[in-house]
């Protein structure tokens, strides 16, 4: 007899694992897709996608696995590893010492000994897109909401809002100004939010920006400090771009600030900082906060075994950054190469008639090609894209993944790759921009 | 200033002072100026400011801006006994050369029997292993390590952890490393698996006993509840379906939608390893509920007795349940006591679930040199056969001791055959048969006795009087001080019955 097999009824996700709010069928997601399937390299596929849309610094791995090669005991836990034993059970949400220390050192070293840092008050967990949720999940309720200039990180609408429920405001920031944040621009986005009924927790800040590559100079920052204060809401500045502002003399981080300030109304401000963008190590999983409020650094270290950092990984940091002069040496070094292929990205996109915004750090140059747009647009932004994807096999960022109010910006990163790839990528352009010229 | 106008109304009138109507006013403005001077800084945010700040505002600055709700409740320093146990023994760990009167402890499941033929591993075949021999792009050297790579795992270690895995939930289940999604701990893995599949204000089943840990990782953010449903030393602590369904319909009832059931097993605290039939009946359950199962089975490695272990895995190569319902979850905190390395798995045969969790491993990737290092260590199979069998052998000979000065005490205890622990029930020696009694004793043997031991009542035991005592953290010699030491607290205890 025929036994008749039901089709059970499906077994439901959560509303999270269903929602869109990963947001990864951006274009800036679909770029990196392009780039997958189709990867250039040098020998084997010259004429293939070369990847100018993830920040990532490849400049400086000759100094890091010299570092490595110099302190074995990093790597292996000494002869006959000793001490594996405590780091393979060590699973203490405070982390190691050693780790924290050196990593407040390096810290310290990035802001020229402008500001202290205290290793009890550092928090650690797998990356800063960890350290970010973290903070947002500590900081803000679901249904509040977190002020975020724009232009901005892409991932942020991933970070901040998917699991957390916490929305985004924008504080709107325009090329009139360079894009700098403005106290009209953050009361604004205030009162936006406040006549949504949505409650303001905080402000975040990127700081060297992402993606404009710029710093945010003292007195702005003093402005958002002031305006956070005035509100009584916190202040997250993400200062994973601190090590790769081109000259030390430019980075004023918000720590140097509070520390002006003698500390006065620093409980509202955490600092985000992480070693994938300085350091080049995004593998690692390697991200910080530094709160200089003590119940949001107790609750993000409880909360921070969701996102512990590898044992291991921690040993063999501590190792490496402990030698201050390689940290020092690196930084220095890092800055000087990063400033090179800056300046040689600037250049070569002037040759070729295209400006990009005035920077100073990060892996990346705003580029804008608005003049290039049929109409000002997002559409034509990413009919641009898709033409910078498919015909000059260039994957680069457009502005409005990154929320830039003005169309026709791009985000361009230049420090993953190869110096030849740079110039092979810098003769594509200088190509497209004559053909249109014709 | 405000305050003032009022007194001076009362001060006028003479003779007002005295008058009953007025003094209670009096001292409710005196009260209110006292408080004032003296609190603290953390007042909540929302209280309506004036522009002209008054000189009886705190030192310094405006109250600090609030925390969320969630980080409020989390701040609170946590009183469970568990918690507060290990809290305990970290300030004052027992060591027999320098801290010989400190706190034994056999509140962590940790397992530190084999670490030695780890380390001998490692001595032999480290150099090459960490930095990796180029991954997927061809690069050399450290490019090879450092770079973004998937947020769920390495492919490379995704197949040797399906191949370990076969070994370890054993019998010929076969694991697809396409299912597999690598998370930073089982702690991160859990609370992902419950972000995919309830939302905020819906519930999980838990059979009691259960790891107090999963009270914090299934519901601090993510909103979910946990339903415990009681199992009792009668039926050899094996959940009972009808329970279950009991629980499910009263939650129905009470408008609460329940989306899955967690069990462990081999189970913690208790030990004990879920007959055949009883997963059969499980996932029968979950079918007609149209729920969710989870198999939390982090112990498999860790099985030193005689039965037989089945995981859920097994039953579903069989093909015949719906596979769309179940995840596993494992990590190799337990098995390979590499708790600091940050290495959990979620194995789901969902696909919208994989794809879901792939996503959220951002949040809680495994470190990439840690997953170069496992790549070598678990691709070594005859090293990971030796091993697995050498820690069974000390799991078990640790488990024969512990069991034999339990023996001595008079204490009954689950005859269990897998965990790192052991199910002892001292109901007799607690004053009053509940949870007070209970926890009395645990203070006397955390207090006294200085050894730290897991009471149930933090496991959502129903029965008062047992305890899960870890002894894999001990050496063999720390046994016999344990024993001694319980026994002086028996003692003290048995006369007041």
């Amino acid at each position: 007899m025929a036994i008749e097999i039901e089709a059970a009824p499906s077994v439901q996700l959560s509303r999270v694992a269903d929602s869109e709010t990963h947001g990864e069928n951006l274009a800036y997601f679909a770029g990196w897709k392009a780039y997958d399937e189709d990867p250039y390299n040098e020998a084997s596929n010259p004429s293939g996608v070369i990847q100018m849309g993830l920040a990532e610094n490849q400049v400086s791995f000759d100094l890091l696995e010299e570092c490595l090669e110099k302190h074995s005991e990093a790597s292996t836990w000494g002869k006959g590893a000793p001490g594996f034993r405590e780091n393979a059970l060590f699973q203490d949400y405070h982390g190691l010492l050693t780790f924290r220390k050196a990593i407040v050192s390096f810290m310290e070293e990035i802001r020229c000994g402008g500001a202290k840092f205290d290793p009890e008050r550092v928090v650690l967990t797998a990356g800063a897109t960890a350290a970010n949720e973290l903070l947002t999940f500590i900081l803000a309720d679901p249904g509040d909401a977190l002020l975020v200039p724009t232009p901005y990180y892409p991932g942020f609408d991933r970070d901040l809002r998917w699991r957390t429920g916490v929305k985004i405001v924008p504080i709107v920031c325009d090329s009139s100004n360079n894009f700098q944040i403005t106290t009209e621009a953050l009361e604004a986005a205030y009162e936006l939010a406040e006549s949504m009924n949505i409650r303001v927790r905080g402000v975040l800040i990127t700081n060297p920006s992402n993606p404009l590559g710029v710093t945010i100079s003292r007195s702005v920052l003093e402005d958002i400090l002031d305006f956070a204060t005035r509100k009584n809401i916190h202040l997250v500045s993400d200062e994973i771009y601190s090590g790769s502002v081109f000259s030390s003399s430019e980075f004023v981080s918000v720590a140097e600030v509070l520390e002006a300030r003698e500390y006065r109304a620093s409980e509202r401000v955490h600092i985000v900082y992480s070693l994938s963008k300085d350091l080049g190590l995004p593998g690692f999983r390697v991200g910080t906060i530094y709160s200089y409020n003590d119940k949001v650094v107790t609750t993000a270290r409880r909360m921070s075994s969701f996102t512990l950092i590898s044992s291991q990984t921690q040993h063999l940091l501590a190792c490496m950054l402990s030698d201050k002069k390689f940290a020092k040496n690196y930084i220095e070094i890092n800055r000087t190469r990063l400033r090179k292929r800056y300046e040689r990205i600037i250049d070569g996109l002037r040759s070729a008639g295209i400006e990009c915004l005035k920077g100073n750090a990060g892996l990346f140059c705003w580029m804008n090609l608005s003049p290039l747009l049929e109409k000002p647009t997002r559409e034509s932004e990413l009919d641009l894209w898709r033409t910078m994807l498919q015909e000059v096999k260039l994957n680069i960022s457009p502005g409005s993944s990154c929320h830039c109010s003005e169309p026709g910006w791009f985000r361009v990163c230049f420090a993953n790759m190869s110096e030849h790839t740079l110039e092979v990528a810098l003769e594509r352009i200088h190509k497209y921009m004559e053909q249109r010229r014709t | 200033m405000r305050l003032i106008v009022p007194l001076q109304g009362i001060v006028q009138g003479r003779g007002g002072l005295i008058l009953g109507s007025l003094i209670p006013c009096a001292l409710f403005y005196f009260l209110q100026f006292h408080l004032k001077r003296r609190c603290s800084p953390s007042r909540p945010a929302d209280l309506p400011r004036s522009a002209s700040r008054s000189p009886l505002s705190t030192r310094g600055s405006l109250a600090p801006a609030r925390l969320s709700d969630r980080a409020e409740s989390i701040a609170r320093p946590n009183e469970s006994p568990y918690y507060v146990g290990l809290d305990r023994v970290s300030q004052d760990p027992f060591d027999e050369v320098e801290n010989p009167g400190g706190i034994i402890q056999l509140g962590l499941s940790e397992n530190r029997l084999c670490l030695d033929l780890i380390e001998e591993w490692l001595s032999e075949n480290l150099t090459g292993a960490m930095i990796g021999h180029g991954g997927d792009k061809g690069h050399s050297g450290i490019g090879g390590i450092t770079e973004y790579q998937p947020s769920d795992g390495l492919m490379e270690l995704k197949v040797a952890m399906a191949g370990f895995m076969s070994k370890v939930l054993g019998r010929g289940a076969s694991f697809d490393p396409s299912r597999i999604v690598l998370t930073a701990g089982a702690t991160p893995a859990v609370e992902i698996l419950c972000f995919c599949l309830a939302d905020p204000g819906n519930a999980f089943i838990v059979p009691t006993p259960y790891y107090p840990g999963f009270d914090r990782d299934m519901t601090w953010r993510t909103g979910v509840e946990l339903i415990p449903v009681h199992c009792r030393s009668a039926d050899n602590f094996i959940p009972s379906i009808a329970a279950l369904d009991q629980a499910f319909n009263q939650a129905r009832k009470r408008g609460q939608r329940v989306r899955g059931i967690l069990i462990s097993n081999p189970s913690n605290p208790v030990g004990n390893l879920l007959p055949r039939e009883t997963l059969h009946n499980l996932l029968d359950f979950a079918q007609e509920k149209n729920i969710h199962i989870i198999s939390d089975e982090i112990f498999a490695g860790s099985i030193h007795g005689n039965e037989e272990f089945v995981s859920l895995a097994e039953i579903l190569d069989a093909g015949e349940f719906d596979k769309n319902r179940v995840h596993i979850l494992y990590g190799l905190s337990k098995d390979l006591s590499l708790a600091g390395f940050r290495v959990g798995v979620i194995y789901s045969y969902n696909d919208n679930v994989l794809a879901a969790a792939k996503k959220l491993t951002r949040f809680s990737s495994v470190s990439v040199p840690t997953q170069r290092l496992l790549i070598s260590l678990l691709s070594d199979t005859s090293f990971i056969e030796r091993y697995l069998e050498t820690n069974r052998k000390r799991i078990r000979e640790m488990y024969d001791l512990f069991v034999g000065g339990l023996k001595e005490l008079g204490f009954k205890y689950v005859e269990s055959s897998g965990g790192l622990y052991c199910w002892v029930d001292m109901s007799g020696l607690i004053r009053s048969y509940n949870e007070k009694g209970e926890l009395q004793l645990w203070d006397k043997l955390l207090n006294v006795a200085k050894v730290n031991a897991t009471p149930g009542s933090a496991c959502h035991s129903i029965e008062p009087g047992w305890f899960r005592c870890c002894f894999t953290t001990l050496s063999r010699d720390n046994i016999r001080i344990v024993i001694e030491r319980i026994r002086k607290v028996a003692e003290m205890c048995k006369p007041s019955r």
